[in-house]
């Protein structure tokens, strides 16, 4: 047993047990971040707290909701929207927040990409964030489940279709996964548990890993300079902040974010108010009924991008490209094979690429959410022949960029 | 001034991916159907004056009321309304109020020829009459001048037009085929609350003897309306009141031919079973917005103090 | 600079709280279940009915004659009279630690099996450990019927002499 000395006062005993000046002085008072750094660079904690947005107004949802395919449409739109007590506002918050963190996401990601934050020791920091889309991406398509509406129903049984591996016809594996012929009970309760413990728990890990993996390689900044923190981090204790390159993480690197996390709640709270028919679509307000497809069917607008990469091929080479559309991005640190981790702009045809990937994703959106006909069809088939493209040509364009 | 502009692109891509995902996506999969404003200007126009007092005595001789209560006056056909819709397919409408709920216009053209003023020639024939007959005249030589003051009557025993209320509206002219569970309506009327599991039970199956018969008549059973609020938008809905066939093709739903001010009431009541919170949200909406620009507020003076000794 | 801003954001935090706290309260449904219609008429002298109210037990007991007659002043202020009938209603739940006593007819008296607590047939307790009668519910009385959950004067009346809980 450790010698304890008797403290003097309750920071000390604490700091005895938990070490916590020591914690405070690591994880903020000395954590370094670039002082050369925009308001992109607060996404991360945009995340974060949309994240705990989605927690709290998740808890007060679990404790009305019913995973039972007769009671849940009406758990949801009846008891939670009309009886419980603001039970609609958790319940705007959760789908409008739902929606949004993926705008966050896709921001956090093409600011990683812009500024090659992927590069030079922080592949693991890619790594992880890729890790963390694919979980918010099942949690999100597992939570649009619970209302049972039909777009709940549909998208459950068209998803879970893409497991039967095209022609390989694996229908096992789909009615495994169902729990059933089609969605129905077991399939609903799954994924129930799913969205409120399995999926959560994982993302909380993640995010773990994310947060460690920026700790030794330090946060990017926004000309690539290459920083000493040890030597910036002397000037910055000697008091002389202005002339020092870094910033410490609180209150200086906070103050900022809060301020971006400020602004971002204002346009938060007002499509949560008035403008919350992007994340709660109206055919999801129709209860799922097996015998009916709704005439028009889209994923949520986040996937569409992917969903059209499936769509305009033959069934085997659809869900190939979907695959090669999945993982492609979490390859990115090695695709890229120029050494320079500095701004797009200053990468030459790098930039092109990285602007054509932007605009192709925007497009591939687009008409992943039209109907496949005519002129739509054409543009979606051609938007996804890009994209593999340039995924292609990203090793050889790299390959060829001048070392700065 | 870097970072305005580094905004200024985000909000744009931000902005763009918005519109082609919702307003332009939407405006290409759903035809946009123009109201009309209730003005059922396919029908003939009203050309006679009626008389109500005149249009007592057709309605009677007209045999109205061997299908339809009035139950404001008394009449009763002694029917339940379940015998009544295995009989006629569905429950005929209680004509208290449908003066006052129903176009003139509308009413007029209904009684000379049911399926042409709810547009359902399509589902009937030779074959397969209307349920309800049409109106032949009662013995005068002029039936327009009959039918007129049948119309005069019904609006005279009916309340003032602006009286109609959600529920008189939405009862009379929907809920005889469509159930609202959020309301508690159910095509025979609001769900009693039995003490007894078997008196439940025994209601419930008389609903379903009822929806039997209305699938049987329509092909389909109407959809339950709680949710369509959000389902569907309120243009849709008003639009599909106000000609069901100019949103969706070849459907069973009859035109209800109510006035401009009754479908409001519809809507209104719908709004009621499936929506009606608005106001709290609207308000609490508001409270939010004003505490967020003190929160916006604190946060950049207290960024800008701490910056101040870092630039 | 920095405390204000942690004020405001305090204040944003109490009113989160607050719609917490109202997403807790009983639901609107719950509350208008509440009442429960019981017809008096269909008693039998001697039985014990018990009646479901805001998911407690209710006991209805109607006393025969003799029962009336042999009760004193105490007991008989806890009677609730409907068409001249005496009787006994109270939610069925020991005052001790909320089981259910069992009416036994000889006796005309509650045995809660629990702990051996007694009560006699007008709920007053008898016998330890339970420290109170048996609960009068709100109650009104409309001819032979009576609603559980709305006072009615008889009701009132009991609850301001205090004997009620």
């Amino acid at each position: 047993m450790a010698h304890f000395e008797k403290a003097k006062s309750l920071n000390e005993w604490l700091d005895q047990r938990l070490a916590i000046n020591t914690l405070n002085r690591v994880l903020a008072k000395e954590y370094w971040i670039p002082k050369d750094i925009n308001f992109l660079w607060a996404m991360g904690m945009v995340l974060a707290i949309t994240f705990g947005i989605l927690l709290v107004s998740g808890i007060f949802l679990l404790m009305y909701y019913q995973p039972n395919v007769d009671l849940a449409f009406d758990s949801v739109n009846f008891t939670i929207m009309q009886e419980v007590g603001y039970g609609w506002l958790w319940r705007h918050v959760h789908a409008v927040a739902a929606s949004v963190v993926f705008l966050i996401i896709y921001i956090h990601m093409f600011t990683g990409i812009y500024y090659g934050s992927y590069k030079k020791g922080r592949e693991l920091i890619w790594i992880s964030g890729m890790l963390l889309f694919v979980a918010f991406s099942a949690e999100a398509f597992s939570g649009y489940m619970l209302p049972w509406g039909q777009m709940s129903y549909w998208a459950g049984m068209v998803i879970t279709n893409l497991f039967s591996m095209g022609s390989l016809e694996l229908n096992g594996i789909v009615e495994w996964i169902r729990g059933d012929y089609v969605p129905a009970q077991a399939f609903l309760d799954r994924f129930f548990m799913l969205h409120v413990l399995l999926i959560p728990v994982a993302i909380l890990a993640l995010i773990g890993v994310h947060f460690g993996a920026l700790r030794l390689p330090h946060v990017n900044n926004q000309n690539g300079e290459e920083i000493d923190f040890a030597v910036e981090a002397e000037k910055y204790k000697a008091g002389n902040k202005a002339a020092s390159k870094v910033i410490a993480f609180a209150n200086d690197f906070m103050s900022k974010d809060l301020f971006v996390v400020a602004v971002f709640l204002v346009f938060f709270f007002y499509l949560v108010f008035w403008n919350y028919g992007f994340a709660m679509d109206p055919v999801n307000f129709d209860p799922a009924d097996g015998l009916v497809t709704p005439a028009h069917i889209y994923p949520e607008w986040y996937f569409l991008w992917s969903y059209e990469i499936l769509r305009p091929f033959s069934k085997d080479i659809g869900l190939v490209a979907f695959a090669f559309a999945q993982v492609i991005f979490f390859l990115l640190p090695f695709l890229d094979r120029s050494p320079n981790a500095v701004p797009a702009n200053r990468r030459g045809l790098f930039s092109i690429w990285f602007w054509a990937m932007l605009v192709d994703l925007i497009v591939l959106t687009a008409m992943g959410k039209l109907p496949p006909e005519g002129i739509y069809s054409t543009i979606g088939l051609v938007a996804a022949l890009v994209f593999i493209a340039l995924w292609i040509i990203l090793p050889i364009i790299t390959k060829l960029e001048k070392k700065l | 001034m870097k970072e305005f502009i580094i905004l200024a692109v985000v909000t744009f891509f931000s902005l763009l991916t918005y519109w082609l995902v919702e307003p332009f996506a939407h405006s290409q999969m759903h035809a946009h159907v123009e109201s009309e404003g209730f003005a059922y200007a396919d029908l003939p126009a009203l050309t006679k004056e009626g008389n109500a007092t005149r249009g007592a005595d057709t309605f009677m001789a007209g045999g109205c009321i061997g299908c339809h209560n009035v139950q404001a006056l008394g009449m009763e056909t002694g029917m339940s309304a379940k015998d009544a819709a295995s009989a006629y397919g569905v429950n005929p409408p209680d004509l208290s109020n449908a003066g006052a709920i129903y176009d003139a216009k509308f009413l007029a053209d209904l009684i000379k020829n049911p399926a042409h003023a709810t547009i359902v020639e399509h589902k009937f024939n030779d074959m397969r009459m209307h349920p309800m007959p049409a109106f032949y005249g009662a013995g005068g030589d002029d039936i327009d001048q009959e039918i007129a003051d049948i119309v005069a009557y019904m609006q005279s025993i009916a309340v003032q037009a602006e009286e109609v209320t959600p529920t008189m509206a939405f009862e009379n002219a929907c809920g005889r085929c469509h159930a609202v569970r959020y309301t508690n309506w159910t095509q025979l009327g609001e769900m009693p609350n039995f003490k007894y599991k078997k008196d439940d039970l025994r209601f419930q199956a008389d609903v379903l003897d009822y929806q039997d018969a209305v699938k049987a008549y329509m092909g389909k059973l109407p959809p339950d309306l709680s949710m369509y609020i959000r389902s569907r938008n309120e243009h849709f809905i008003s639009t599909f009141i106000e000609n069901p066939q100019s949103q969706l093709h070849g459907t069973a739903m009859p035109r209800t031919g109510v006035t401009a001010h009754s479908a409001e009431k519809v809507i209104e009541y719908m709004r009621m079973a499936g929506d009606p919170l608005v106001e709290e949200r609207n308000e609490t909406g508001k409270n939010v917005m004003i505490y967020m620009i003190f929160f916006v507020l604190f946060a950049y003076l207290w960024k800008r103090q701490i910056w101040k000794d870092l630039h | 600079m920095g405390k204000a801003f942690g004020a405001v954001a305090g204040v944003g935090a109490v009113g989160a709280l607050y719609a917490m706290k109202k997403s807790w309260d009983p639901l609107p449904s719950v509350k208008a279940a509440g009442f429960t219609t019981v017809d008096m008429s269909v008693c039998t002298p001697n039985k014990l009915i018990v009646e479901k109210w805001r998911g407690k037990p209710i006991f209805i007991l109607k006393k025969t004659a003799e029962m009336v007659a042999a009760q004193n002043e105490e007991q008989t202020a806890r009677d609730v009279i409907v068409g001249g009938e005496h009787f006994l209603i109270a939610v069925g739940l020991c005052t001790h630690l909320g089981c259910i006593p069992a009416y036994r007819e000889n006796e005309h008296g509650f045995l809660c099996a629990c702990h051996g607590g007694e009560f006699d047939a007008s709920g007053i307790d008898t016998k330890a450990p339970p420290p109170s009668p048996l609960v009068i519910p709100p109650f009104k009385i409309t001819g032979t019927t009576v609603v559980l959950g709305e006072a009615g004067p008889e009701y009132s009346k009991m609850k301001e002499s205090g004997i009620t809980a």
